[in-house]
């Protein structure tokens, strides 16, 4: 049993300690939103914050998380970076976005006015296929406004 | 009657596409939502013909029970064929309604409008709407295609931004067919052939039950079946198969030369006269094979139930897909339900249609038992379709000015487009499989495949082109974004900048000269003048600046597209502006995303894309060994869309791909004063021909 926190609420998983919290996320708690996208910490799609700190989650076993904090995109459902992305209509397929929106908030968090080569750079371990890398750094841009007081909306 | 348009006469039944009840419309389409924004478009073209708000639609894409026969979501026609028939039932639906609400008033239907689905009298509400007329007006009916749509200059949704409808869904976590789950589901994932037609010699069964998962099998087709994605990952690393008549590819099989060696396939088209004598310029142009590389690994849920064969899958077409699974099953279509999920971009023919085969077969072997199968990231890489290796061949006669007066030029290439019964992976492992049916894909210059955009769209007088179709690739490959098209633009406008070179012309009054098309001459004036083309300088200075135009399938969306790179023993991209006419643009922020998007992708597939071989088949098993472009790698877009509101929109999905991975070409050809003719443009290639 691993007891840890997930989006602010408290969760205990009975999956063996060395299952990739990815599965967890996904198979047990349902919360979808982190993206299997290659399993092999080389894409970013499963991106969450642990303690505030983004790992990809396809590589962390549950059994490290005892008393940790997780987020996952669901629960940045209220951060600008979400109304960000879809303002600057950064998506086309959209099944990066996940891990885009997580990277984006780490970098916030710890560079709030990030320039544009600060956010390219962080979001360097994030693959897009689409080719929404421009929009996706607007949205960075613009979530950064947001947060030191400016418009979210379009 | 003129003509209708393919989706529409394939589908004329007005209640295939149109329901109206409890103050909604329900829209049935078949072209589905792959990333490029479809839903959203069509949803605009569908509110504004019928005058009701956009949140009015309910949307439904790609359902053999529910929804048309649109056949598959590709080549850029979900605008020009699916948006112009939806419009057109949606305004015939409109006149019906009209129609019967002028009876019952005793109105002249000239006297009426529409608002939101409300019927006005000279503006007045009238207490009539779609929905208090709908029992009333049949439409149970085959369309006419005779009712006039609005003009331009009545569109209220239509030629505006609006935001895509399906991203804050998938913003919020779900929306993929990853995220479904059945009741009762189990995860499983197929044992794959590394080599085409290996067979099974054994599998490590009481490994795979030790790990708490089972094995269901068919002939060589092997299923694991578990209850998580753990247990089942431990279990197919546990089942150590043995695989049997493998074939032991040579990695120099994975270059586009090697094509060159390999029997074919011959298709001659064009002027059947011999070229003239004179100056001539010949060179040759390649792309090696390239992976969809979607973001998410291919899914699929089935489930066999009552009788039916029910399927999830986020394929381009439900209904090809239907018919594949009926085909490889030997049952009847109609006992086969598939339903459009989205999924990661496709980007063309990828491994959902191959992960749909697995999930329907194992689902047949476990009757009840909802499946769903999920591909590992090497599985993606090392078993979907490829974009086929390409090389064209290009030879020019010119004339005393130095401008082409003929061009012949020679395809070679593997199938683009593989599609149908007996072609997916899972095919070949079932008891009685066939070999892979040799390739159907024909030669002709529109809408083409392998041959797409060969024949100039410049005015040259004289063409010809052979197609060397090659039966036997190493690696199994079907349409990719742009399809032959990227190769032979590619080729085309690299060679038109040699061709400049060779007679001192400069590259965009070299294409001036041999352009006529008006809508075609002004994307390149204007991408010239954005880049500051007057003052590009000369060759050689380790900075350069290159253009490459095309109209995509010669009928299509035009794009023109102008690079700007740094180059010495690497190519790095510094700035790229793009000129685009669509014709009208149905969402003109929809169409930028869809540029954006193929000047991404095409320039990572001229800069690094390359699939690799060795003794064992794919040597390419994870993003590590397929880099693509990343964040810091992307210059500065700038893109002008010169759309042309009252000409017929054009798909804008696949129309940047030749022109960028060209324009990039050329710019590094003018920086490094050295010619690079074969993708991907890498140190490798640049230090070869230095």
């Amino acid at each position: 049993m691993t007891s840890f926190t997930v989006n602010g609420i408290a969760r205990t998983s009975a999956a063996p300690p060395a299952t990739p919290l990815l599965d967890v996320l996904r198979d047990e708690f349902r919360l979808t939103g982190t993206r299997f996208g290659c399993g092999e910490e080389q894409c970013g799609a499963c991106l969450v914050l642990i303690d505030g700190i983004q790992v990809q989650s396809c590589g962390r076993e549950i059994g490290t998380l005892a008393g940790r904090v997780v987020t996952t995109v669901e629960g940045l459902a209220d951060h600008p970076i979400i109304a960000a992305l879809i303002a600057e209509q950064a998506g086309q397929c959209g099944y990066c976005l996940s891990g885009m929106a997580v990277a984006a908030a780490a970098l916030l968090a710890r560079t709030p006015a990030p320039t544009r080569a600060e956010i390219a750079t962080a979001l360097d371990p994030q693959l897009c296929r689409c080719g929404a890398h421009p929009r996706i750094l607007r949205a960075v841009e613009r979530a950064s406004r947001a947060l030191n007081g400016g418009e979210i909306a379009a | 009657m003129t003509e209708l348009p393919k989706s529409l006469a394939d589908n004329r039944r007005l209640d295939r596409w149109l329901h109206f009840a409890d103050a909604r419309v329900r829209v049935s389409v078949g072209k589905v939502e792959i990333g490029q924004g479809i839903a959203t478009a069509l949803a605009q073209i569908a509110a504004d013909e019928l005058d009701v708000a956009l949140d009015r639609l309910q949307w439904r894409a790609g359902d053999t029970e529910l929804a048309p026969d649109e056949g598959s979501t590709s080549s850029s026609l979900s605008i020009e064929v699916g948006g112009a028939s939806l419009r057109l039932v949606c305004a015939e639906a409109r006149a019906l309604f009209l129609a019967e609400a002028a009876r019952m008033l005793n109105a002249a239907p000239a006297e009426l409008a529409i608002e939101d689905g409300a019927i006005l009298r000279d503006g007045v509400p009238t207490g009539h709407d779609y929905w208090t007329l709908a029992a009333r007006v049949d439409l149970a009916r085959d369309a006419t295609g005779t009712a006039t749509p609005k003009l331009r200059a009545a569109h209220r949704i239509v030629g505006t931004s609006t935001p895509r409808r399906d991203l804050p869904e998938k913003l919020a976590g779900t929306g993929f067919v990853h995220d479904m789950v059945l009741p009762g589901m189990v995860q499983a994932r197929v044992l794959r052939q590394p080599r085409p037609d290996a067979t099974l010699g054994g599998v490590d069964e009481a490994a795979i039950a030790r790990h708490g998962a089972r094995l269901v099998r068919s002939g060589h087709f092997v299923a694991i079946l578990a209850p998580t994605a753990a247990t089942l990952r431990a279990a197919v690393d546990a089942a150590r198969p043995r695989w049997e008549n493998c074939d032991t590819p040579d990695p120099a099989m994975a270059e586009a030369a090697w094509l060159a060696t390999q029997p074919a396939d011959i298709r001659a088209r064009g002027s059947e006269a011999p070229p003239p004598a004179g100056r001539a310029h010949q060179a040759t142009y390649s792309r090696p094979y390239v992976s969809h590389a979607s973001l998410g690994p291919s899914c699929a849920l089935a489930h066999e139930h009552d009788g039916i064969l029910e399927i999830w899958s986020h394929v381009q077409g439900v209904y090809p897909l239907r018919a594949n699974v009926a085909a490889t099953l030997r049952r009847d279509p109609e006992s086969i339900i598939v339903r459009h999920v989205a999924g990661p971009g496709c980007y063309g023919h990828n491994g959902a249609d191959d992960a749909a085969l697995d999930a329907a077969v194992t689902a047949t072997l476990v009757p009840g038992t909802p499946v769903r199968i999920l591909w590992s990231r090497a599985d993606e890489f090392a078993f979907s379709p490829a974009g086929t290796a390409m090389q064209t061949t290009l030879r020019a006669v010119l004339d005393e000015a130095g401008l082409p007066v003929d061009l012949t030029a020679t395809i070679t290439s593997g199938v683009h487009v593989n599609r149908g019964p007996g072609r997916l992976l899972a095919a070949r492992t079932l008891p009685g499989a066939q070999p892979m049916p040799p390739p159907t894909e024909v030669s002709d210059p529109y809408p083409g495949a392998g041959t797409r955009n060969i024949v100039p769209y410049y005015d040259i007088p004289a063409w010809r082109y052979s197609h060397h179709l090659v039966a036997g690739t190493p690696i199994r490959t079907s349409a990719l974004r742009g399809l032959g098209a990227v190769v032979n633009v590619f080729a085309l406008e690299s060679f038109l900048d040699e061709l400049a070179d060779l007679s001192g012309h400069d590259p965009v009054a070299y294409r001036l000269r041999l352009l006529s098309d008006p809508r075609a001459r002004r994307l390149v004036e204007r991408a010239a003048a954005m880049s500051g083309w007057a003052g590009r300088g000369p060759a050689g200075t380790g900075t350069g600046l290159g253009l490459a135009f095309a109209r995509y399938k010669n009928r299509s969306g035009y794009a023109c597209v102008v690079a700007k790179v740094e180059a010495d023993t690497e190519i790095r991209l510094r700035h790229i502006w793009c000129t685009a006419d669509s014709g009208l643009a149905i969402n003109p922020d929809g169409v930028r995303a869809q540029l954006e998007g193929g000047i991404i992708q095409a320039a990572s597939m001229a800069l690094k894309e390359q699939l690799r071989l060795d003794a064992t088949g794919t040597a390419t098993h994870s993003w590590a060994d397929y880099p693509i472009l990343r964040f810091s790698e992307i210059p500065p877009i700038d893109i002008e869309l010169m759309d042309e509101p009252d000409e017929p929109s054009l798909g804008m999905g696949e129309c940047t791909m030749g022109p960028t991975a060209a324009a990039i070409a050329n710019a590094a050809a003018h920086a490094l004063g050295l010619r690079l003719r074969d993708m991907p443009l890498t140190r490798e290639r640049i230090l070869a021909v230095a």
